[in-house]
């Protein structure tokens, strides 16, 4: 999708100049070249020393077993070495296959998780952005109220939703009035769950809702006009025409929330603290738990399954890519 | 639908239905023998599914705003079970909470000190995301593929596989428990969102404009500052805020790297107090609405350039 756009942009600029010879273009692409690297440099210096070292760094921990105790560090003025060893693939066989495993179950839930999420926010988003795409009174009100849950600080809302859920509280009293049963939303297994995908829904919508409006501007009026002349009832506008229409921004937004849902630690982890039941946990917090909740804190675990984390988001990137790209073929 | 649409043999008895009606028709249409048929113009809607529209918008906006207004409400409440009893509040509402909080507690200081990383975090993320993405947007360098893939990778792990390698980086730098190395860690993980946001925004603007720049004499580096920053606004503001809340609202890093008391940001901040007021959720209430303001204004201030600046992003990402 990317190299679409750049294709175009770039190959207008080709066709009106004259092709000018080979050592004025190396000249001229090296003036070009010299000119982007300059400014991208910042930006792959920051990566470089904040993500890319301490990641392979990170990667290389996981092959050892090191943990609060045995990392170096200084205290005062006196510096403690490294002390741990080298002990090969043995994290990800235990996390694998040991005694306490928790990574398949946990695996399995963040999958799901993100499943239900993604597919829950984008559906309001969407659902939301339709709805507003019109003139009517009070837009610009509704916009607002909509925005509120991505503009006030994550911390802030999920710390709202402790209390409304908490036992006795707010959404209790209600499903009470109603004399619907009140699980107790942060203590029972299957409630935290439906409590955890309803709050990060809640969270998330705003972000889709809002790309998705801009998509539904770029479409050009007068497409449904020619849908409508067709006699084209609204669903099939909307299937034939909105859909198609909004492909570039739901496929980028879409990719986008898988990957943030998968690693949303922050809802899972204010809603319910650090101490919440382990079922609930997805992967990315039950690696904060090894690494924090413990004593001592087991680093290298923690970091494997960082490392597991990213390499199964890697591979569903590139299938995910590699799917878009057919179906744009195709369509 | 279709019908109220396009015209139909018996909608047609007083006026074209494609013409606007003019007032003196209206009553022969209405007359006529289907009186509740008159034929829609284009985005106009029945007064059922005007009703329809607007009491499901409102119900959604309720639901997206009452969490927010709650914890506004429970904030007012003196006593630190009032949540329970959201009835009691309302009849003795108070500001003590918050004087509470800004007196007595280190609010002033973890403010500061947020606002310090926050701001320095959005100076300097969207400084040098607008450069990497315009250069990604308008230049076809080796390396710009990649780089936009790096930009989606670093989207993909955790911090648990950085923290350790980290915490020594920045020590080995000096940067341990200073604002500079927070905002560079903020910056690392904001950036790669905003240069992906910003590419596509600057993709929206006509390269014939930076032509008619560079053909007056302008550098590279000048037309994007001089020509291509001033029309971009929209999507640098929706990167500024998207910096400034990552920075704001986050928890993890800065409860490890921020060390001395003096240093901690509001995030921090909040957990030394759940300790320390063991479940005062009242003075949570009301520090987490102090919390929400600054947010809140620099939304405010951005929203308007929200749906433009996120529109290029999308659609173009």
């Amino acid at each position: 999708m990317t190299v679409a756009v750049q294709g175009r942009a770039r190959k207008e600029r080709r066709d009106r100049e004259p092709r000018p010879g080979l050592i004025a273009r190396l000249r001229r692409s090296y003036d070009q070249h010299w000119y982007a690297w300059v400014m991208c440099t910042p930006v792959v210096v920051v990566l470089a020393v904040l993500v890319g070292y301490p990641l392979v760094q990170g990667v290389i921990l996981t092959f050892s077993n090191a943990n609060s105790l045995n990392v170096g560090r200084t205290i005062g003025v006196n510096h403690i070495p490294d002390s741990y060893t080298w002990i090969g693939f043995h994290n990800y066989v235990d996390l694998l296959t040991g005694p306490d495993n928790q990574l398949v179950p946990h695996f399995v839930w963040t999958v799901v998780w993100t499943f239900v999420c993604v597919v829950l926010t984008v559906g309001t988003g969407l659902g939301l952005a339709v709805l507003m795409n019109r003139k009517m009174r009070g837009r610009a009100v509704y916009r607002m109220l909509l925005i509120l849950p991505w503009a006030v600080p994550t911390f802030v809302t999920v710390f709202s939703w402790r209390l409304l859920l908490s036992d006795g509280g707010a959404v209790d009293g209600l499903l009470g009035a109603l004399h619907l049963p009140q699980p107790s939303w942060l203590s029972d297994p299957l409630a935290m769950k439906v409590a955890a995908i309803l709050v990060n829904t809640w969270v998330g919508f705003p972000f889709m809702m809002l790309s998705f409006l801009g998509g539904l501007q770029s479409i050009p009026s007068e497409l449904y006009e020619a849908a409508e002349m067709d006699g084209a009832t609204p669903w099939q506008r909307f299937t034939q025409v909105t859909l198609p229409g909004l492909r570039p921004v739901s496929s980028t937004v879409t990719l986008l929330g898988i990957i943030w849902t998968f690693n949303q630690f922050n809802v899972i982890y204010l809603l319910f603290g650090s101490n919440g039941t382990d079922s609930v946990q997805i992967l990315v917090t039950y690696a904060y738990q090894l690494f924090f909740g413990q004593m001592p804190q087991d680093y290298a675990e923690s970091a494997a399954v960082g490392v597991i984390c990213l390499s199964i988001l890697v591979v569903f990137t590139g299938f995910y890519r590699r799917w878009m790209t057919r179906n744009e073929a195709a369509a | 639908m279709s019908t109220s649409v396009l015209p139909e043999p018996g909608d047609t008895a007083g006026a074209d239905p494609m013409s606007t009606l003019t007032t003196a028709d209206r009553p022969v249409a209405v007359g006529a023998a289907k009186p509740a048929r008159r034929p829609l113009r284009r985005g106009e809607r029945g007064k059922l599914a005007s009703v329809g529209l607007h009491s499901l918008l409102t119900v959604c906006a309720f639901v997206a705003a009452f969490p927010v207004a709650w914890i506004l409400y429970i904030s007012l409440g003196a006593g630190k079970d009032d949540y329970l009893h959201p009835g009691r509040i309302f009849s003795r509402m108070t500001l003590s909470n918050y004087s509470f909080v800004v007196n007595h507690t280190g609010f002033g200081t973890w403010m500061l000190n947020s606002l310090i990383v926050g701001l320095g975090t959005m100076a300097v993320g969207v400084l040098i995301s607008a450069s990497a993405g315009y250069a990604v947007s308008r230049m076809r360098f080796p390396g710009h593929r990649p780089l936009m893939y790096t930009f989606l990778l670093t989207q993909m792990f955790p911090v648990s596989v950085l923290m350790v390698p980290l915490y020594k980086i920045m020590a080995n730098l000096g940067l341990l428990d200073t604002y500079q190395g927070l905002i560079l860690i903020y910056c690392s993980t904001a950036v790669p969102y905003c240069a992906w946001l910003l590419k596509g925004y600057f993709d929206t603007i006509p390269v014939d404009i930076d032509e008619a720049g560079r053909i007056d004499g302008l550098s590279p580096f000048g037309t994007f500052w001089r020509l291509i920053v001033p029309l971009a606004k929209p999507g640098l503001s929706v990167a500024a805020f998207y910096t400034f809340l990552t920075a704001w609202g986050e928890v993890a890093f800065a409860s490890h790297f921020m060390l001395s008391a003096d240093k901690y940001t509001l995030a921090v901040g909040l957990q030394t107090y759940i300790s320390q007021y063991n479940s005062q959720w009242n003075y949570m209430a009301a520090s987490a609405v102090l919390i929400a303001i600054p947010a809140g204004v620099v939304f405010y201030l951005v929203q308007k350039h929200l749906v433009a600046g996120l529109t290029a992003g999308g659609t173009k990402g």
